[in-house]
């Protein structure tokens, strides 16, 4: 377990870019240096000062204050990605694990067939079956999130399930579902909580993508993925338009991934 | 031979399953095409006998059949808002969605596999190390932003392409293929970073088994271990790798058309998405499953030929 002198610096440099960057969307939830939408006509395309950080937009908006409600549009569509997937994949991922047999191997096929399938391409058959928008986008990157989740639970309930701890259970008289969620299922969290790492990590590529097709979050909402993509306009004139948006999608992701690869070593 | 059937049986049954549900799930949806298409000339007799000349009233299952078959014929049925045939509207911009993805996968290949194996080769470097830090960052670009930066430095700072300059495969060939030269650098770049450190991690993973320790002591050379025994196995979770993000690039390709405006699969599906114009998002969802398929199937054909053993199971 401990790797002695050597330190997790994964863990520590991944801890530290998730935590400052949580600082800086919690505090975007309360207070921004401007109005997030509030239009300017006479601070178009303003550059970098100290009045406004990073620039302002096409509509004179201060782009620091969108960029930190964007940022936590993107990580709350990622959250409710993240939990959709992992809900339903823990309950799929249990009831095949635990019990085998005919569902199963029938759930498994189905898993596999969708697994193969890109996100992106599973979400956007979903959006256009439910039409463009916050919630929609939650539940399509959701429902596509699932099956890897549901693998990663399920190999984890075979390797459990003929354990001592849980025939001592069982002997006990633990029902199933107890043995289940109750016995079985905290012995999985280390394995999970990585998963759900790299989960919040391609879930914030994903919101980001499907905003920036302009399906996900709609205007004037702020959001990371659609600025980048109105930026994408102005690209030779406001280069800081595009490259601040971007640079906080991959500190967030490069965050998120350092925690995943640090709690898989750690296991 | 028993292996190839069997993955191609299985192929088809996911096809049918995949066109099934599509069809379903757009059945339901799309409501009405027979009003939707005579709109305001909607007369209870006339919807009724155009209903009956569509086939509309037959059980659903019967109209799965029938679109399938026409979809294999090449008709892919009339779109709503332009009113042309599907296909017409299809079957060129497949060229392009292809082109882009096939090139990109080249570039991950030849980027990734020879990095893999030389940070695998000195582990714990200097340059190893320079290589983990870049690659943990390129990992994190979401592929529409590198797209941006590579418009930036190469179309804007160095103007070795023209942003927004795309050309027709049908006008210039290699002019076309150049165009998209950096689109696919944008799509590739993160895939590639991913796979080197899957490479790295599964050499050094084999390197410590015991057949390598036995191939050194008989007297090889390093590279002679590496490359006759440690890369064989070493490269099978490579494949399975490389295969999803074969997958992935196609999907990817959608996003990456619209940084770069190229006029592929991509772009036509997002605007059918938003005209609700379902005959042509169903064909194009089918044709890029129909992709997806194949690509896997191809993958674990490798496979089998990499790892015989897989093939006997």
């Amino acid at each position: 377990m401990k790797s002695g002198k050597k330190k997790n610096y994964n863990f520590i440099v991944g801890g530290t870019i998730t935590g400052l960057m949580l600082i800086f969307i919690i505090i975007g939830f309360f207070y921004t240096p401007y109005d997030p939408n509030a239009m300017d006509p006479s601070a178009k395309f303003a550059g970098i000062s100290l009045k406004h950080l990073m620039g302002c937009d096409n509509f004179g908006r201060d782009i620091l204050s969108r960029v930190m409600k964007g940022a936590g549009t993107t990580l709350s569509v990622a959250a409710g990605t993240v939990f959709i997937g992992t809900f339903f994949g823990i309950i799929l991922g249990a009831v095949t694990g635990y019990f085998g047999g005919i569902l199963d191997e029938i759930l498994m096929r189905v898993n596999d067939a969708i697994f193969a399938f890109p996100s992106i391409l599973l979400a956007l058959v979903f959006i256009s079956l439910l039409g463009s928008g916050t919630y929609q986008v939650v539940i399509a990157l959701g429902i596509a999130f699932i099956p890897s989740f549901a693998r990663i639970v399920r190999s984890e309930f075979i390797k459990c399930k003929n354990m001592d701890y849980v025939k001592n259970a069982r002997l006990q008289g633990a029902g199933h579902l107890r043995i289940m969620f109750v016995h079985i299922l905290p012995n999985t969290f280390t394995v999970l909580l990585s998963a759900i790492m790299i989960g919040f990590n391609n879930a914030v590529l994903a919101e980001a993508g499907m905003s920036f097709l302009g399906i996900g979050v709609q205007p004037p909402q702020a959001s990371l993925g659609r600025m980048l993509s109105e930026a994408q306009t102005y690209l030779f004139r406001a280069p800081n338009y595009a490259i601040f948006p971007g640079l906080v999608i991959i500190l967030m992701v490069l965050g998120f991934s350092l925690l995943g690869d640090a709690l898989k070593r750690e296991e | 031979m028993k292996y190839a059937g069997k993955k191609l049986l299985t192929m088809f049954l996911t096809l049918f399953a995949v066109t099934l549900f599509v069809f379903l799930a757009f059945h339901v949806i799309s409501g009405d095409p027979a009003s939707s298409m005579l709109g305001t000339e909607a007369t209870p007799a006339r919807l009724e006998a155009l209903r009956e000349e569509m086939g509309l009233n037959d059980p659903v299952l019967v109209q799965y059949a029938r679109w399938a078959g026409r979809f294999l014929t090449g008709d892919m049925g009339t779109s709503y808002s332009y009113r042309m045939p599907v296909s017409d509207m299809v079957t060129d911009k497949i060229p392009v969605t292809l082109t882009l993805t096939i090139l990109a996968f080249f570039m991950m290949v030849l980027i990734s596999i020879p990095l893999g194996i030389y940070t695998a080769k000195h582990a714990g470097g200097v340059i190893d190390r320079i290589i983990y830090i870049f690659n943990q960052i390129i990992m994190a670009f979401p592929p529409f932003f590198s797209g941006i930066l590579i418009t930036l430095l190469f179309g804007r700072i160095f103007k070795l392409f023209t942003p927004g300059g795309y050309i027709s495969y049908e006008k210039n060939f290699w002019g076309f293929v150049g165009y998209l030269f950096f689109p696919a650098l944008a799509i590739a770049l993160p895939k590639a970073a991913m796979a080197v450190k899957l490479l790295r991690s599964s050499v050094i993973g084999e390197a410590r088994l015991d057949y390598v320790r036995t191939a050194y002591s008989r007297g090889n050379r390093t590279n002679d271990v590496l490359y006759k025994h440690v890369l064989k196995n070493a490269l099978i979770p490579v494949v399975t790798f490389l295969g999803m993000a074969l997958t992935d690039m196609i999907a990817g390709s959608i996003i990456i058309e619209q940084v770069f405006s190229i006029p592929g699969l991509g772009r036509i599906l997002l605007t059918s998405i938003s005209n609700r114009d379902y005959p042509v998002v169903m064909a194009i969802i089918v044709c890029i499953s129909l992709l997806v398929l194949v690509v896997n199937m191809i993958v674990d054909m490798i496979y089998g030929l990499i790892d015989p053993r897989i093939s006997v199971e």
